[in-house]
């Protein structure tokens, strides 16, 4: 069906578009921006009028339960409340159980994700069996069956030879190594970032050279072999001006922060909030400032959700016993127009971060509006304003450190493939 | 932020940490307390029936024979019905949550829970939980807090230094496990102490601990050096095989307490640990037994004071 979208201020950072423009979908693709295309005629026309048309937004990390954790999630309660966001596109860690460490998994988990329709899912693949770090998969097999970059998520690879052994052998076919820095030793038993507030409440805490010292091993390792190098979810100071200083040097590399760091810090675990229970642990307001810092000189290419859908029983326990991970799916839109907002940050630079950045990193020709492409749209209102309520969220995971918080921006139309799969 | 241990009159609804603790309230407790006990003639603690009818349940997820006898002396001694549970980790590890655990005591009509748990934070979650006429008491959490240690200090101190800000006060050992050393740092502060001290090795001390208004040390006999109080911390085994310590014998060398060190202090300064004692690793038994020491008062004292905050929470008029 073709579709008229009108009258929208439409805002494309790919194409550096921020423009009142429509949009033309024909047989499920952008047919054309601005004018009809010859011979146009609408089966369906949406009315953007005061409403923000960009493209459809992508996630770089999204947990959806699947396969394994199914009392927490389930791919349709995660696949909706994406979609609810507006987000098309996300990438699974492979931190699922089974891991996704065989080509089956990760067969079976894009089959069952591209029966629900509703956003496209970007497996993660294990870069070692069973998440163990000892033995690497078989990333050639994987990358077939739908993989698009291999990571260990959170487990620890503490064999640094092993690390070593990983990214020469992805870099040998060009596949891209995802690591979330972390020093498993230095961690060990931390909950909480290692500063004012956990001396102050009595947590176990994890200091900042876990991340850096981690992070150093990484950027040396990728000088070393050459591998693609992202680093997810960085949470220090310290760590943005090692990944600026590496990015000056030429060296391959890119990374992400979570939602969470743009907003939050240590202060808002108040009296042991389980909801501010997260993996990398909220750290001082110093290192929030860099990250936005990081944010805005490009440093950071990336923002996303870190989606990870926890049962009520997981968190309604001490902060230490309670589960990292927070629900996130539909707050990565109205979080990224509040970070815009306070820091000013013209939305066509800000949208950035969540369509056309992450989407180089996953390798994907998406992420952007231009003529020819996928019609994964994302339509919202700027100007609404709602508060954020557990009850309402569409993801099966009700915590959230957003829990009553106000929020401006909601998604009215996502379109995935030319096809409106949610609107309100 | 709501302070989860006031009610909106700003009265105390839950004891869980001296932090952010009105000074006014924390007087208060002291004050009570001195009703209590009969400081004139040996230290007898008098009987009040003011819980008679109160059920108190001593829920005790992590094992103490000490704290919990002391609640429990303090119960009986206001007429309250009082109920011992050891939890230990038996029922969690029978799958049971910590709030179905709380919600079952509900259940049996708790007026009153006194709480130790090994996790910071686990009072907090259980105050949260309950209805507002149940009111909690924190005996201790993780690293966090142990305010009630922390009040019959500073009972004892003011029965033999009078005022607090006056004081020099040391507090030696393991800063960093210590949810005594915490409620300590807060009373003191809270009540004008001008110079609070902890004295460690590094790798006993939190980060940033001078946050919290104290003056560190890492040698002994300075951070002695004319203090009037002198507060040891317990020091764990467990330190050893963390890397925290090389021996016990080389941190009693170094930070336990011998009349050498203790010479370094004013003449009158008074020794306190919150035991139970190590003697031989942070302290020495001619100081823990010699006329500094006022380790025994406090365990009396503690009585005292658990019956005030009992009284208090309650609501109990005298």
């Amino acid at each position: 069906m073709n579709i008229h979208i009108r009258n929208g201020r439409l805002i494309d950072p790919k194409n550096n578009i921020d423009a009142r423009q429509d949009v033309y979908i024909v047989d499920r693709r952008i047919a054309a921006i601005g004018a009809p295309p010859p011979g146009f005629v609408a089966g369906q026309v949406i009315d953007a009028g005061g409403l923000i048309v960009m493209p459809g937004l992508m996630d770089l990390a999204a947990r959806l339960r699947e396969p394994g954790y199914e009392y927490r999630a389930t791919l349709e309660s995660e696949m909706t409340a994406a979609v609810a966001g507006g987000i098309t596109s996300l990438a699974c860690p492979p931190d699922t159980d089974p891991p996704l460490d065989e080509p089956g998994l990760v067969e079976m988990l894009k089959r069952r994700a591209r029966s629900l329709n509703q956003a496209r899912v970007f497996p993660v693949g294990a870069l070692t069996y069973g998440l163990k770090g000892l033995e690497l998969t078989e990333m050639n097999e994987l990358t077939e069956a739908g993989c698009k970059a291999f990571s260990q998520a959170d487990a620890p690879l503490t064999d640094t030879r092993v690390l070593l052994r990983a990214m020469q052998y992805a870099s040998t076919f060009g596949y891209r190594v995802w690591l979330r820095p972390q020093d498993s030793f230095l961690a060990k038993d931390g909950v909480a970032h290692d500063g004012e507030v956990a001396t102050r409440l009595g947590l176990p805490s994890i200091p900042v050279i876990a991340e850096t010292i981690a992070l150093a091993t990484a950027l040396q390792l990728a000088r070393e072999t050459g591998a693609i190098l992202h680093i997810c979810r960085i949470s220090s100071a310290a760590a943005v001006d090692m990944i600026r200083s590496a990015k000056r040097e030429g060296l391959k590399v890119s990374c992400d922060i979570s939602m969470n760091h743009v907003h939050l810090t240590e202060m808002d675990i108040g009296y042991f909030d389980a909801n501010c229970r997260l993996a990398p642990p909220l750290r001082s307001l110093g290192d929030k400032a860099a990250l936005r810092a990081g944010l805005l000189d490009g440093t950071i290419d990336a923002i996303c959700s870190n989606h990870s859908p926890v049962d009520d029983d997981a968190k309604q326990l001490p902060f230490a016993e309670a589960e990292a991970g927070a629900t996130g799916l539909e707050l990565l839109l109205p979080l990224v127009l509040k970070w815009a907002e306070q820091e000013r940050v013209p939305l066509l630079d800000a949208l950035a971060h969540v369509t056309i950045n992450p989407a180089l990193l996953l390798g994907q020709k998406m992420g952007h509006l231009s003529v020819g492409a996928h019609a994964d749209i994302c339509v919202f209102d700027a100007n609404a304003s709602w508060k954020v309520a557990p009850a309402a969220l569409r993801s099966q995971g009700k915590n959230t450190p957003f829990n009553g918080y106000e929020m401006q921006g909601r998604v009215r139309y996502t379109l995935l493939d030319g096809q409106v799969v949610f609107q309100q | 932020m709501n302070n989860p241990q006031l009610n909106k009159n700003g009265e105390l609804q839950h004891l869980l940490s001296t932090e952010g603790l009105p000074v006014d309230i924390l007087r208060a407790i002291l004050d009570r307390a001195t009703t209590f006990v009969d400081v004139s003639d040996g230290f007898e603690i008098r009987n009040e029936p003011l819980l008679k009818g109160k059920s108190v349940f001593n829920v005790f997820f992590e094992n103490s024979t000490r704290t919990r006898t002391t609640f429990e002396i303090a119960a009986k001694r206001l007429s309250a019905d009082v109920v011992n549970l050891n939890i230990g980790s038996s029922s969690t590890s029978k799958g049971e949550t910590l709030l179905d655990t709380v919600d079952n005591l509900c259940a049996m009509h708790a007026d009153m829970f006194v709480v130790r748990h090994s996790q910071s934070g686990a009072s907090h979650i259980i105050a949260r939980h309950v209805a507002p006429e149940i009111h909690v008491i924190n005996a201790g959490d993780g690293r966090h807090a142990h305010p009630t240690q922390a009040l019959l200090d500073m009972f004892t101190i003011r029965h033999y230094k009078k005022e607090f800000h006056n004081l020099r006060v040391a507090i030696v050992g393991d800063v960093l496990h210590s949810r005594v050393a915490r409620s300590q740092i807060h009373a003191l502060t809270t009540l004008g102490v001008p110079e609070v001290r902890v004295v460690a090795p590094k790798t006993l001390l939190p980060t940033m601990v001078e946050n919290l208004g104290v003056r560190v040390f890492h040698d002994m006999s300075e951070g002695l050096k004319d203090v009037d109080v002198v507060l040891m911390l317990r020091l764990q085994n467990e330190r050893m095989q963390g890397a925290a310590l090389p021996s016990s014998q080389e941190y009693f060398k170094y930070y336990g307490l011998t009349e050498e060190k203790l010479a370094h202090a004013r003449h009158d300064a008074i020794v306190m640990h919150p035991g139970p004692m190590n003697r031989g690793i942070e302290i020495e038994s001619s100081v823990a037994d010699g006329k500094h020491s006022v380790i025994l008062p406090q365990v009396t004292f503690g009585i005292a004071v658990r019956m005030a905050v009992m009284c208090m929470l309650a609501g109990a008029k005298v």
